[in-house]
């Protein structure tokens, strides 16, 4: 239960900590909260022969708005500052009503926003926000930037789109439109347990309140974020009724999620637990986007 | 590989000095380098709580720090928390008069997670105080007279 030895390297500024990654590739990993990779290393489940620890750069830890209302999050933005950040509270509220369900607080003053991204635990709840509000990701290397669509940023059982020599360095998360609303609802056996199984669900409405736009993002229900396209579409052009939204979490829940069961909960319960916290999530999508 | 890291830590508001391989675990590290051994290791992969100790002011867990990470940094561990040998932390003594502890392995863990909580929030319900404490397994109280001795403490620490 003691991690096999490795060489550590902590830089202090972004562009050494990039030269490094290019020079080590896949041999050295960063470290950013740790919260997942140490308990990795202590079991020898994963093994680096460098860790490149990133908390020194203080300049990817940040939470503003940019001039196009985008909200911008640094990737070293500790997870429980993410919880309690007005900016995100106001412009992102689907992030903020994620948070305390990322594992304990002790965890979460660790834990970071990239990191939890670049891990892609398909149990993770960040992940599937970042697909939920359509968020770019940025990933930089030694050779330069570039912006990755959240959906395409997910490639499985953590797995990345980021090559060997890359970073995510930076979350944008576009702003809400008019008479959106969202909820995101989670099912763990404790607090801050592995999620059973949660939702994510965005819904804008028109003008004469019907659904012009929705999503529907699940963890824990697939190899990654599983985004229940059929069952969002079934919602455009509705207005909000219990029957669009049993119909829609029927779904979802039978058709599109793939869930695997664990000892605690058969791939069954799992998909009935989807159906009824997807019809509690849309019901308070629908209710926000209309207040 | 391993090469050994200088690293200098406040601990418990005394400046430490050390050597340390790149592999040692904050909680280790803490235990038998500075014989700080108040800090207990449980699961050794972040499940228990019960190696929770403050780093830099917030509860975090030491055994998925490595050592080196705390370099420059300022800790606190469960023996800050005593005034001295005959006087108890008010959360301590509340966690002895409430019965908050059997056979005690877990209790560092709990005190640490409980300083800061209860610093945040002074008088807090019992649906909060089973949140905060729910990164903290304890396999032998059944929780009910923790949740009371956090009560207890609140009051005391009015």
């Amino acid at each position: 239960m003691k991690p096999a030895p490795f060489d550590y390297v902590a830089p202090d500024s972004l562009q050494a900590a990039l030269a490094l990654k290019a020079q080590h590739g896949d041999d050295a990993k960063f470290l950013a909260g740790g919260q997942s990779l140490i308990p990795a290393m202590n079991f020898r489940l994963a093994q680096a022969a460098t860790l490149i620890d990133v908390n020194n750069l203080r300049e990817l830890d940040y939470v503003r708005r940019d001039e196009n209302g985008d909200l911008r999050l640094g990737a070293l933005t500790r997870q429980r500052r993410l919880e309690r950040d007005p900016l995100v509270k106001q412009y992102a509220p689907l992030l903020h009503d994620a948070m305390p369900w990322v594992a304990h607080p002790q965890i979460r003053n660790r834990g970071t926003l990239g990191g939890s991204l670049a891990h892609a635990d398909p149990a993770a709840e960040l992940p599937v926000i970042a697909v939920a509000l359509e968020a770019r990701l940025k990933a930089a290397s030694a050779r330069g930037e570039r912006w990755i669509a959240a959906a395409d940023f997910f490639k499985g059982f953590f797995t990345t789109d980021l090559a060997s020599d890359e970073m995510l360095v930076e979350v944008a998360l576009p702003p809400l439109p008019p008479r959106a609303g969202t909820s995101f609802i989670e099912f763990a056996r404790r607090r801050g347990d592995y999620a059973v199984i949660g939702v994510a669900a965005v819904v804008t409405l028109n003008e004469g309140g019907a659904c012009d736009e929705a999503r529907l993002v699940y963890l824990n229900a697939g190899d990654g974020p599983v985004d229940a396209k059929r069952a969002a579409s079934l919602l455009k052009g509705q207005k909000p009724s219990a029957e669009v939204f049993v119909a829609a979490a029927n779904l979802a829940a039978e058709q599109e999620i793939n869930p695997i069961g664990s000892i605690h909960a058969s791939p069954d319960y799992q998909r009935h637990l989807a159906r009824v916290l997807t019809g509690r999530a849309l019901k308070q999508a629908f209710d926000r986007a209309s207040q | 590989m391993s090469e050994l890291h200088a690293i200098e830590v406040i601990v418990n508001g005394k400046i430490y000095e050390r050597q340390v391989e790149s592999r040692l675990l904050l909680s280790d590290f803490l235990r038998h380098e500075l014989g700080l051994s108040g800090t207990h290791v449980g699961c050794e992969h972040g499940v228990c709580g019960a190696c929770t100790i403050l780093f830099d002011g917030a509860a975090a867990r030491s055994c998925i720090m490595f050592a080196v990470q705390a370099n420059g940094h300022e800790l606190a561990t469960v023996e800050s928390l005593a005034k001295s040998q005959n006087e108890l932390h008010p959360l301590q003594q509340a966690f002895h008069e409430a019965h908050g502890l059997q056979c005690g392995f877990c209790t560092p863990g709990f005190l640490m997670t409980l300083i800061p909580f209860l610093q945040e929030n002074p008088q807090p319900s019992e649906a909060e105080i089973r949140e905060a404490i729910s990164g903290n397994l304890c396999r032998c109280t059944g929780y009910q007279h923790i949740v009371d001795a956090v009560k207890l403490a609140a009051e005391k620490m009015k």
